[in-house]
């Protein structure tokens, strides 16, 4: 007895299953591919770079140091 | 069990179906003004979120496309033109249309929105809801002037095309926008005059019928001439420069003789040579569009040559 039952409402759904597969994948490409740009894009990484609940002294601003 | 469901299986939209809801030959011209507008501007932009933008503003005029085959599939079963829609011939439930509509709607707006600036995802929301709102639901069955206010729908994408460059509204946009604005009325007309329409049949109001095929040619010449100064206005500003004012002058010039030809005639005319002149001003429409937005582009591509712009 097979194991996997094949409904035939798989082979009727077939196209439209893929092309709903081809365009979520679309859609992760599309969002990584803008994450890649827009953090490329803000150039040095320290404008980004902020405290996450823990104090880092590396980022605290300097005294006379403009950023 | 195949045996069984064979004949009582419901037809099985097919991806190509939902695709149709979408009118992908507006979506066409859509992304060729909107990536103009994004082109000229003064701002450059990464490909890739250009890319981004006008695939968002083409999403997004597709969803309103869904829209107006949803609330419409009463009048696109009953017309000839549109009865082999996705709804009226059965093959996407009205529902589905709806729930595609709305979610491409909301996806569209909100990716333009991340991918570059509330501006032009808030102008892109209000082209939606003009075009399904404004438009189909309000306009389109209870004015003949349906057609130029609903126009404004169709003008908006080189606006966002340029909000997603800049960030801003100017007079550039403005009158790129103002451009397509003024330019569908007589190109709609000029349609409406040879093509055998059966609006009357589906209730909707359109100048010919309600006003008379008289009014409609004074309505052509009328349009044509006022949309002189906002064409060649336009080669005034910063995207503007001697390319597009020669090609724009002569397209003028060529439009408002057309224009004038079909003010000049009457319907026995008309059917005497089968509405020559009516067809040719139809198609030197296209041209007209076609051409003022690719002069444009040639401006913005010699600027960096030192040929285009002023």
């Amino acid at each position: 007895m097979a194991i996997h039952v094949e409904h035939e409402i798989h082979e009727r759904r077939k196209g439209r299953n893929f092309g709903v597969l081809g365009l979520l994948l679309a859609f992760v490409g599309l969002v990584f591919a803008l994450t890649v740009v827009k953090v490329l894009e803000l150039g040095e990484a320290k404008k980004f770079e902020t405290f996450d609940h823990v104090a880092r002294p590396a980022i605290i601003p300097e005294e006379g140091d403009t950023q | 069990m195949t045996d069984m469901t064979a004949h009582d299986t419901p037809y099985e939209a097919s991806m190509g179906d939902y695709f149709a809801l979408l009118k992908p030959r507006v979506m066409s011209l859509v992304i060729f003004t909107a990536l103009v507008g994004l082109l000229v501007a003064p701002v450059p932009v990464h490909p890739f979120i250009g890319f981004v933008g006008v695939l968002c503003i083409a999403v997004g005029a597709g969803a309103s496309g869904a829209l107006n085959m949803w609330w419409d599939a009463d009048i696109d079963a009953v017309m000839k033109r549109t009865a082999k829609r996705p709804i009226p011939s059965g093959r996407v439930q009205p529902g589905e249309a709806l729930g595609i509509g709305m979610a491409l709607s909301g996806f569209s707006v909100v990716l333009l929105a991340l991918a570059t600036n509330m501006l032009a995802a808030g102008l892109l929301a209000f082209t939606i809801f003009f075009y399904a709102v404004v438009y189909s639901m309000w306009l389109k069955r209870s004015t003949p002037h349906n057609i130029v206010i609903g126009g404004a729908a169709g003008a908006f994408p080189p606006m966002v095309g340029w909000a997603v460059a800049t960030g801003s509204v100017s007079i550039e946009s403005f009158l790129m926008f103002a451009l397509i604005f003024m330019w569908t009325p007589p190109h709609f007309w000029a349609l409406a005059l040879f093509v055998k329409s059966d609006y009357g049949d589906a209730g909707v109001p359109m100048l010919t019928e309600t006003h008379g095929r008289d009014t409609t040619r004074r309505h052509v010449i009328a349009y044509a001439v006022l949309l002189v100064p906002v064409a060649i206005g336009l080669g005034f500003t910063s995207i503007g420069g001697p390319i597009y004012l020669t090609v724009s002058v002569l397209l003028n010039l060529w439009f408002v003789k057309g224009a004038y030809d079909i003010w000049r005639r009457d319907d026995a005319a008309a059917d005497a040579d089968n509405y020559a002149v009516e067809k040719h001003v139809f198609k030197i429409s296209l041209f007209y569009l076609f051409l003022h937005f690719g002069a444009l582009l040639a401006e913005a591509a010699l600027r960096p040559y030192g040929y285009g712009g002023w």
